[in-house]
């Protein structure tokens, strides 16, 4: 599918969704909430068929958090950029999306090691490069630590 | 007597071995730590454990000017560093919509293939001195030091090459440079030829790589897999050719596949893509002589340093320098994804600018990172011995997985 024939079959699957079409990729912009659903159509819908997650971050907005994920198919070569927008940002949650692409998991839990990002129903939620009890989320904007110096 | 599975958990006779594979072992290549549940040879459980060697690259370049992120890049998969530079170069170019010189896109290739090779034959050589066969390494690893030398006349670095920049090179390859490459290339099939006559068809490298570590297509697609570890398992997925970048489009290549995904099939991979990429750097020899001398970088000066005797004796070049040194320069808000074939797999960098003079957000894709993932999965029944052979042909490196 094309860029639009894209967004005007999602539009349609999931009318409460935005759109941003500025970058090089389609951006479908939804909540939390429907995100899980979502995903589990992208993949297992035939016309959609995203079989490939090839990016999966967060990035801290400062008042909210944006999941990113980059899907593509290989069988229709489209790409799509799901983004989940997170607004509570003391208590950061979204459901994983593991059990529909294996290559989520360890992302996950670098997202949640240093985003502080909870994804529900995770098998394995831990800390994944820093040690447990360590204080605060580093990639967070507001993080700091002693040795930072302001530039 | 009875066999070993046959034992029941718990009774007297069988009980489980912890063994701690690394984080400094020889064999690992690496800092990587798995905790293994053994069964005599045979591993029962797998459990790894990543982050020595995390250096929060992604924080730290949110503090950098974008010509200085290449430092960080440089360290991820230090096999191949020209690659990842170069990927990094593309996505700021990305973003700033420049339009390189044909030269300069075709000089890129010669570099990312040469450092494929590079990354390729670490990794082959690497494969043979664990199954025992040592000579191969030996032979092969003179070539890699001769690739090196080029490295090192065009940026004075070996290993962590901080080459090219936005916009294209430093400076023009000097005829040296082009002499030693043009050397290289007549070289290196014949010992490439010679390398793989040791181990292609020899009994016991067949006998001990075959039906190795092996993963489905399906799995390797839904755990991430891309590169020469995704084509071994028979889905062919390469960036250079679904997203042409850097004037990929104007070669002609195959992408070599394998069937099983085991050991041998991502050995012969390689082996392939090496092959393929003497003849790129031999197409883009060719190309080169029809293109216009002299050119090596693009006309960027808001990002592109001027030559320093420019910067003395010039007001806009004063200018131009002392934006870029102290981060003045516009850059336009955005986000962008690029993606390179690294000599792992695919290389993915996702940009976010805010118009400041460092980016926003940026994230690696890191193909180790993914790799490793799956691979408690795929050791889990196999002798300890495989475990090792199995990490060393998926070509995972520390400094790629932990950033």
């Amino acid at each position: 599918m094309t860029k639009e024939e894209l967004k005007q079959s999602l539009s349609t699957h999931l009318p409460t969704a935005t759109f941003d079409e500025a970058g090089e990729f389609l951006n479908i912009i939804v909540t939390p909430a429907e995100l899980l659903p979502l995903m589990k159509d992208l993949r297992g819908k035939s016309e959609y068929n995203f079989d490939y997650l090839f990016c999966l971050t967060c990035v801290d907005w400062k008042d909210h958090f944006m999941m990113v994920y980059h899907l593509m198919s290989k069988d229709h070569k489209h790409v799509l950029v799901v983004k989940a927008k997170i607004t509570d940002r003391n208590k950061p949650e979204v459901e994983t999306v593991c059990h529909i692409w294996r290559t989520a998991e360890f992302h996950e839990r670098e997202v949640f090691d240093l985003f502080g990002v909870t994804f529900l129903n995770h098998p394995d939620l831990r800390r994944l490069f820093l040690e447990e009890g360590w204080p605060g989320w580093p990639l967070r904007k507001d993080y700091v630590d002693e040795n930072m110096i302001e530039i | 007597m009875a066999e070993l599975k046959d034992i029941k958990e718990g009774t007297e006779e069988k009980e489980y071995q912890t063994l701690n594979l690394g984080p400094t072992h020889p064999a690992t290549h690496g800092i990587f730590q798995n905790v293994l549940k053994m069964d005599g040879e045979i591993i029962v459980e797998a459990e790894s454990t990543i982050g020595y060697i995390h250096r929060a690259f992604e924080k730290i370049a949110e503090r950098r000017p974008y010509y200085q992120i290449t430092t960080l890049t440089d360290r991820m998969n230090y096999c191949s560093s020209p690659i990842n530079n170069m990927g990094w170069h593309m996505t700021v170019e990305k973003l700033l919509d420049v339009k390189l010189p044909k030269r300069v896109e075709y000089m890129r290739v010669i570099i990312m293939e040469l450092s494929r090779i590079a990354d390729h034959v670490i990794c082959n050589s690497v494969i043979g001195v664990d199954t025992g066969a040592m000579t191969g390494f030996l032979y092969i690893f003179q070539q890699r030091e001769l690739i090196y030398e080029i490295f090192e006349a065009i940026c004075g670095a070996r290993l962590t090459t901080n080459i090219g920049r936005i916009g294209g090179f430093e400076r023009d390859f000097s005829p040296e440079v082009w002499e030693k490459i043009n050397r290289f290339i007549d070289g290196f099939p014949k010992a490439l030829k010679e390398f793989e006559n040791l181990l292609v068809r020899n009994r016991i490298f067949m006998d001990r790589t075959i039906n190795c570590g092996p993963i489905t297509a399906e799995k390797a697609l839904s755990y991430g897999f891309t590169g020469p570890n995704l084509r071994a398992a028979g889905v062919d997925y390469d960036v250079r050719v679904m997203n042409p970048y850097s004037s990929y489009e104007d070669f002609e290549f195959t992408i070599p596949l394998g069937t099983q995904g085991d050991t041998y099939d991502r050995f012969m991979v390689r082996e392939e893509e090496m092959w393929q990429s003497i003849s790129i750097i031999r197409q883009a020899l060719d190309k080169l002589k029809k293109e216009p001398k002299d050119v090596y970088h693009a006309e960027v000066p808001e990002f592109y340093l001027p030559p320093k005797e420019d910067v003395y004796n010039n007001m806009e070049a004063l200018i131009y320098h002392f934006k870029i040194v102290m981060g003045e320069s516009d850059v336009p808000v955005g986000e962008v994804y690029h993606a390179v074939e690294g000599g792992n797999g695919e290389l993915g960098f996702y940009l976010i600018s805010d118009g400041g003079r460092a980016p926003f957000r940026l994230h690696f894709r890191r193909p180790c990172f993914i790799y490793y993932q799956a691979y408690t999965e795929m050791i889990k029944g196999a002798f300890l011995s495989d475990a090792i052979l199995t990490m060393s042909s998926m070509n995972v490196i520390a400094g790629e997985l932990d950033a």
